[in-house]
């Protein structure tokens, strides 16, 4: 039986020693294929954990493993390889690159990867059709909507298989009908490359897409019933 | 009808962000006032000494409305009389003046005047001294200014020893003037005396005149029928005259110090055009809320004003205190010995002061213009959305005015020189300066164009960065650009004209020993009899005597120099720049100096009228000559036609060529011992001669060294605070591409390659800008103001050391500026909104 792909272990993250804990001894285990929403109230310290799963922050405490490797077996440059074969990121702020073009843009990280590059266009042209933007390869981010920019990103974040995807409010920035469709490709696209994700919101809607949904106090993750 | 002072809002967002930035305010504001400091420098530096030259002349002539002066030569006695009596003179003193070599070293000026005469003409000189002129009228009597007995610690009792001829002289101290009398260091004797003390019988050098009252000193001066080589000046003209004779060298310290000033404008408008950048978003929310585009445009213009404001006043005030310590220090002479006068009073002309602040509110405003219109154009909605961060590049915008410059730089290369000064060439340097910057970005799209894509992502994220960051690179690059051409210019022009002074050194100082007398010193002479003796000393193989001597030309030009010596056929010996084919025979022939033929008009080929011995006589310019030692002309003429004409057989110089086994040391010993001269005669060996001269010139050129380094300085300021401020605005990108699987490393490489880019474009372009400004500086600046032509030379390694080093700086500094950037909370910026 293959591990999840995602266990934490009795995290602990506490920023200097006298002060609390912002993740107090969390376990928590996402299997493949799966979509996960994290709820929680502003502060409590969300985007810690997922700068922690990133292996971007260290916990004090406890272990973060992903696909059976322990981040805390490694060093930043295996840590930053890792994150740059197996793992996806959405923002809430897009981060598209203005200096290049929407199809060099979601071909970094294969660029990154050392894809050849005579695979590079083909893969990128794929992915950009299947996030609803098959013209836009040679097109400026500064021509497109904030939806469409956050499709880039999306593609960005999916275009080399990644293992585990991590979205940070990645409809916070854009209107109700674009982010139900933002929503369903991410979720979508993440389980058909059998990969898992977290999506972190603090929209209702937005986790009732996801295969569960909880809500982070700082010590657990407790399932939420959201639909 | 919207409220008038509604910039208030905007005003106080300005002010914020000032306040929230004093690492930028602060290195804004230096960059003003080093400018600032430098121009005021060496404007109250020159304007200190000038007043004091002032002071001197007109203490020097007391009451006098007219001098009528020879040169150190002087003139016959015979004219006083003349003058004394003739129609419209009240009072007429003679005087001689004579720098008198002093036993142990030094000189001391002495002035030879009729006591009883003088002092109706300067009384506060001689009133102390009333009822003590029999004293005075004795042959060995001198009165001392309190200034010389304080330096020859000497009293009144005291006994002071000179030079004259190869013999000593004591002189007895009759009086110690008191402190106001006079500041200058000087000694007073009866005339008479002085007179046959030095061997100057029946000489004077100048004569007090007070005119009659209601008779005009500059008609009467122009009325007097005087003899060749003696002028009638009033002060207001002798003091023309002095600031003629450093008026070339100080306008281009001034220029030198404008360059700094200049670069400073780029610092401004980098960081205040890289500001606007930065802020589109709060323009934008700003402009959102209703504040108008007059209104965001007078903010920065402003913001613009205050930092000129603070330059202007600090620079000023440190400009006052680096006047005060170089007067303390080295007296009122910037470096080129023109006017040498002793003075610790900084002068302080309030407008003068006021107009520095002034400059330095101009100039940052100026900097600021460009970048107070594109913060006024900010498109509201366009900068509000997500993603926008960088307005879009307009490189072709400016191309045409930018030719335009450039093509009127060039044209003005060929302006004449105004009032003698390079106008044009200034003009020419600003115009292609302009038209230079302004092409950067065009310049900076075209290279980046050219380049082809590479395959590494790395780079290729670098290239794609550059090109879409063209505005803010030009910007960046725009102050490097202005510092290291100027930089790139004044290295060539200093290089060429070191390069040709060292050949002209060569040229001008064959021999292998030098004998002259004592700097300044006009009490001793060689005499034919001592010629012949020091013909005969052991190991001299040759001996080539020359006579110098001060001749007026012109009343409003200062004095040029007349050398005589032996010319070889042809004067081969001479460094002659353009030979005449034809002449008329029966003249005797003159070399004239490159200076001479500018100032004085003298063509090639045809006469000169030069003062011997009270007549004009006319010499043939049969060739004109490179001097650099004498930028208000000279002219060499045969030693013997100068004898016959004149009648004089003294020199004052030699040159001796040393047999197959005399050492320099042996024989210059000998010949001291020979003519028992002591210190009055310096022999100098050759190599010693040069270097001393060397040493002279790079002290000359300190200056301009130091501002060159200013210059380069504040330029690679704006670089490091260009890359700063862009790696700070960068951090969300650096998070994100840290997300994406970059190490920290690579974005810094990233970074640092961006630099390196950046820097050499930069530095290849203000290389080729520096090499057009040189041929302007070395062929029409460094001509018309000097009128010496030079060999144009480029320190090829020596520049591209120091490009080299501009470039890995700019790395380096990017880099650096990127460490701090993704130090820390990078991580946590992909949450910011870009």
């Amino acid at each position: 039986m293959s591990a999840p792909l995602l266990v934490l272990d009795r995290l602990v993250r506490r920023f200097g020693p006298d002060r609390p804990a912002v993740i107090d001894g969390l376990s928590f285990t996402l299997e493949a294929g799966e979509w996960v929403a994290i709820m929680g109230e502003s502060g409590v310290g969300k985007s810690t954990l997922l700068n922690v799963i990133a292996g971007l922050d260290r916990p004090d405490e406890g272990a973060v493993r992903i696909d059976g490797i322990d981040l805390g077996d490694l060093d930043d440059d295996a840590l930053t390889l890792l994150r740059r074969r197996s793992m996806g990121f959405v923002f809430q702020a897009f981060h598209v690159l203005p200096y290049l073009s929407v199809g060099r843009n979601v071909a970094l990280p294969l660029s990154l990867n050392g894809v050849d590059e005579r695979q590079v266009r083909p893969r990128v042209e794929a992915m950009l059709a299947e996030v609803g933007l098959a013209d836009a390869f040679a097109r400026s981010p500064r021509e497109l909507s904030g939806g469409e920019l956050q499709r880039v990103a999306i593609a960005r974040a999916l275009v080399h298989r990644p293992r585990l995807v991590l979205a940070d409010e990645p409809t916070g920035n854009l209107d109700p009908k674009s982010a139900t469709q933002v929503l369903a490709l991410l979720a979508r696209t993440v389980r058909a490359y059998g990969g898992g994700g977290l999506l972190i919101t603090h929209s209702r809607a937005a986790a009732a897409s996801a295969d569960r949904a909880c809500e982070f106090d700082g010590r657990a993750l407790v399932p939420l019933a959201v639909r | 009808m919207r409220p008038v002072g509604s910039a208030a809002p905007s005003l106080a967002v300005f002010g914020a962000q000032l306040r929230d930035r004093p690492l930028r305010l602060f290195v804004s504001i230096a960059a003003i006032a080093v400018g600032i400091a430098l121009a005021a420098a060496v404007y109250l530096i020159n304007e200190s000494a000038l007043a004091e030259f002032g002071r001197a002349t007109r203490e020097l002539s007391g009451t006098a409305d007219l001098a009528v002066r020879g040169t150190k030569a002087g003139f016959d006695e015979s004219l006083y009389p003349q003058l004394a009596t003739r129609a419209g003179v009240r009072v007429a003193s003679p005087v001689l003046a004579r720098e008198a070599a002093l036993v142990g070293g030094g000189t001391l000026s002495i002035e030879g005047v009729d006591p009883l005469v003088a002092a109706q003409l300067r009384p506060e000189l001689y009133g102390d001294l009333a009822g003590r002129y029999v004293t005075l009228l004795e042959p060995d009597a001198l009165v001392l200014s309190a200034a010389a007995a304080r330096e020859l610690q000497l009293a009144q009792g005291g006994t002071l020893a000179l030079r004259v001829g190869v013999g000593e002289r004591t002189l007895r101290v009759v009086a110690v003037l008191p402190e106001g009398a006079t500041t200058r260091r000087v000694g007073l004797m009866d005339i008479a005396s002085l007179q046959w003390l030095t061997g100057s019988l029946g000489r004077l050098t100048r004569i007090d005149l007070r005119l009659a009252p209601g008779v005009d000193a500059s008609r009467y001066a122009a009325s007097l029928v005087l003899p060749a080589g003696v002028d009638a000046m009033t002060p207001a003209l002798e003091q023309t005259r002095a600031a003629n004779l450093t008026r070339a060298y100080r306008v281009n310290l001034d220029m030198l110090a404008l360059v700094a000033l200049l670069t400073g404008a780029f610092l401004v408008y980098a960081t205040q055009a890289l500001a606007v950048m930065r802020r589109r978003r709060q323009l934008a929310l700003l402009r959102a809320l209703g504040v108008r585009r007059i209104e965001l445009r007078l903010a920065v213009l402003l913001e613009g004003a205050a930092v000129g404001a603070a330059g202007g006043l600090a620079g000023t005030v440190l400009g006052w205190l680096i006047a005060r310590l170089v007067l303390s220090l080295q007296g009122a002479d910037l470096g080129a010995g023109l006017l040498q006068v002793q003075t610790t009073q900084v002068a302080t002309p309030p407008f003068a002061l006021a107009a520095f602040i002034a400059t330095g509110v101009v100039v940052a405003v100026a900097g600021a213009w460009l970048p107070a219109r594109r913060a006024a154009e900010v498109a509201p909605a366009r900068a509000l959305k997500a993603g926008d961060d960088d307005a879009p590049a307009r490189v072709h915008e400016r191309v045409a005015l930018a030719l335009g410059l450039l093509l009127s730089g060039a044209a003005l290369a060929f302006v004449p020189p105004v009032r003698g000064l390079p106008l044009g060439g200034y003009a020419s340097i600003a115009a292609l300066l302009a038209g230079g910057v302004l092409l950067v970005p065009a310049f900076v799209a075209a290279t980046l164009a050219h380049l082809p894509s590479p395959r590494a992502p790395l780079a290729a994220l670098v290239l794609a960065r550059l090109r879409l960051s063209i505005g803010q690179s030009a910007v960046s690059l725009g102050a490097i650009v202005v510092s290291f051409s100027l930089m790139v210019a004044m290295a060539i022009m200093v290089h060429s004209f070191r390069d040709s002074f060292e050949r002209w050194l060569g040229a001008v100082l064959p021999a292998d020993l030098y004998l002259r007398v004592t700097p300044g010193a006009d009490t001793f002479e060689l005499t034919p009899a001592e010629a012949t003796l020091l013909a005969a000393v052991p190991g001299v193989a040759r001996l080539e005597l020359r006579r110098t001597l001060q001749l007026s030309l012109a009343r409003d030009l200062p004095p040029v120099v007349l050398i005589a010596r032996p010319l070889e056929a042809g004067a081969g010996n001479l460094p002659i720049i353009a030979r005449a084919t034809v002449l008329e025979p029966t003249l005797p022939v003159a070399y004239v100096s490159e200076a001479l033929h500018d100032l004085y008009g003298v063509p090639l080929g045809g006469s000169v009228e030069l003062p011997v011995a009270g007549r004009k006589v006319r010499f043939a310019v049969a060739g004109i000559w490179r001097d650099y030692a004498r930028s208000t002309g000279s002219v060499i003429v045969d030693l013997a036609s100068w004898e016959q004409l004149s009648g004089e057989r003294r020199n004052t110089e030699a040159s001796v060529w040393l047999g197959a086994r005399a050492t320099a040391q042996s024989v210059g010993e000998a010949i001291s011992a020979r003519l028992h001269a002591g210190d009055a005669l310096q022999v100098i060996e050759s190599g010693a001669l040069k270097d001393r001269a060397l040493a002279a010139f790079d002290r000359a050129f300190a200056i301009t060294y130091a501002l060159e380094a200013v210059a380069v300085g504040i330029g690679l300021l704006s670089v490091v605070l260009a890359f700063a401020v862009q790696a700070l605005a960068r951090r969300a990108e650096f998070g994100m591409l840290r997300h994406l699987g970059l190490r920290r490393a690579q974005v810094l490489a990233m970074l640092a390659g961006e630099g390196a880019f950046m820097g050499a474009v930069g530095v290849a372009y203000g290389l080729l800008l520096g090499l057009v400004l040189s041929l302007v500086l070395v062929y029409v600046v460094n001509r018309q103001s000097f009128h010496w032509t030079l060999d144009y030379v480029v320190p090829l390694g020596q520049l591209l050391a120091v490009a080299l080093t501009l470039v890995a700086a700019a790395a380096l500094t990017a880099g650096l500026a990127g460490r701090v950037a993704t130090s820390g909370s990078v991580v946590r910026a992909v949450r910011e909104d870009w």
